[in-house]
């Protein structure tokens, strides 16, 4: 099972990449370096989907106390931690030749950085109690406030200021890109969150295992 | 017993506790001072230079001595096996939250009152005109910063490295706050209305209101065990 869902991901992401290099146009004022949207932005959506997975598997955990679903905010911290870090540098590497800086204190990288240092706590937090269960309450807490804390950390740093481009993709109205921009980008956002199903198939296997060994 | 009342008591055996032995009171004291001095080294003489930077002085100053002080609010309780006896308390425990939080509260306030005078005196500012709107900005801030902290000093206090990990927890959570706080403060003491910096006062209530809630749900999964 989770080998199909390996191989899907990986035919996928070679789509993706297809798509991204063969069938998205040249942008005219960027040029190619505006290909690494297709890796920028789909992580970065498939990190805030992980960080969500970890909000619902917290509750879900505080609620029922089923360690399944301890190992699946586990899993998915730490795979949506890997993600955001790949959007920052993803999007630094694109931000040198386009803004000309690695990095400005910009309104969403400076949110998608609180981020990444928020949920690298987690991660920390975790890493430091031995006791499973006691480390599982804990994170769930955790998971739930600095979920809570995701829409004010957007809403505080947007208006401290702002500089990126306004999102194309995610927003009312109709798309301003070329069609293909748009189809490469869903492909890409599609491989990408088979990635993450793979990774979050393998890792909860891991978690579970290392429980049962541990027991 | 009340809930309230229940709190209440939470409060007010810390309050007490704190006017008898003054040991977090103190050594905050002392420790805001020397903060002061190392601003004004970092800072050097540029007037300008430092008005500006002052709201955001000011905030680092609270939290710096927020961060000592609320790191210890658990830490007290382990002495004489106080923390079994409170915990033998009957009823809802988010009562020893929300005492804990009011207690913290009360604390932070001090200090910050006592740091603003220091700022005011050591670097030649003229507060007065500003108090009013500062009586609303500094405990709205300082009460979301009393409400995670005071969770998270509850779920640190019984983890390795405690001290190391406190802090990093806690700061990125309150960005939204210190940003929110620092806005408002610098509005107040510009001598501007509230009203200019209305969105962030707002974020500010919604920041207190969503974490003291979080807060009182989230204070009994921390116990267990």
């Amino acid at each position: 099972m989770s080998r199909i869902l390996g191989w899907v991901a990986a035919l996928a992401l070679a789509a993706g990449l297809v798509m991204a290099f063969g069938v998205a146009p040249r942008e005219i004022t960027q040029g190619n370096v505006q290909r690494i949207m297709y890796l920028h932005v789909p992580t970065v959506l498939v990190a805030y989907l992980a960080f969500a997975v970890v909000f619902v598997a917290s509750i879900v955990y505080l609620w029922r106390r089923d360690p399944a679903a301890d190992r699946l905010a586990h899993a998915s911290a730490e795979i949506g931690v890997i993600f955001t870090g790949v959007t920052i540098a993803a999007g630094a590497i694109w931000g040198k030749p386009t803004w000309g800086t690695w990095w400005t204190w910009d309104a969403r990288l400076t949110s998608v950085a609180i981020l990444f240092v928020m949920y690298l706590g987690y991660l920390l937090l975790r890493s430091m109690i031995e006791d499973g269960e006691r480390a599982a309450r804990y994170s769930a807490v955790l998971g739930i406030i600095a979920a809570l804390d995701v829409p004010l950390v957007h809403f505080s740093v947007y208006w401290w200021r702002t500089l990126h481009q306004a999102p194309a993709l995610l927003r009312p109205g109709p798309a301003t890109m070329p069609r293909d921009i748009v189809l490469a980008l869903l492909a890409n956002v599609v491989a990408f969150a088979l990635l993450y199903a793979y990774f979050m198939v393998k890792r909860v296997g891991v978690l579970r295992r290392e429980e049962e060994a541990a027991a | 017993m009340t809930y309230a009342r229940r709190a209440f008591i939470v409060l007010w055996k810390d309050v007490v506790t704190e006017r008898r032995s003054k040991a977090t009171l103190n050594a905050l004291l002392f420790f805001s001072l020397l903060l002061l001095f190392v601003f004004q080294f970092t800072l050097g003489t540029d007037r300008e230079h430092f008005v500006t930077a002052l709201p955001g002085l000011l905030w680092l100053g609270f939290v710096l001595s927020g961060l000592l002080a609320l790191g210890r609010t658990f830490l007290v309780e382990r002495e004489n096996d106080c923390w079994d006896g409170l915990l033998l308390a009957p009823g809802d425990k988010s009562a020893i939250y929300l005492g804990k939080v009011a207690a913290n509260l009360v604390l932070m306030l001090v200090v910050e009152a006592i740091l603003l005078a220091l700022f005011a005196f050591f670097f030649n500012v003229d507060i007065g005109r500003a108090l009013p709107a500062l009586a609303l900005v500094l405990p709205l801030g300082t009460l979301g910063f009393a409400a995670v902290g005071t969770l998270f000093a509850a779920m640190t206090a019984q983890v390795r490295a405690r001290e190391v990990l406190f802090p990093v927890l806690l700061l990125p959570v309150e960005v939204p706050v210190l940003l929110g706080a620092i806005k408002a403060t610098e509005a107040a003491l510009l001598g501007e209305p509230l009203s200019a910096v209305a969105p962030w006062l707002q974020l500010l209530v919604a920041a207190d209101v969503v974490y003291l809630v979080a807060g009182l749900l989230t204070f009994d999964a921390l116990l267990e065990g």
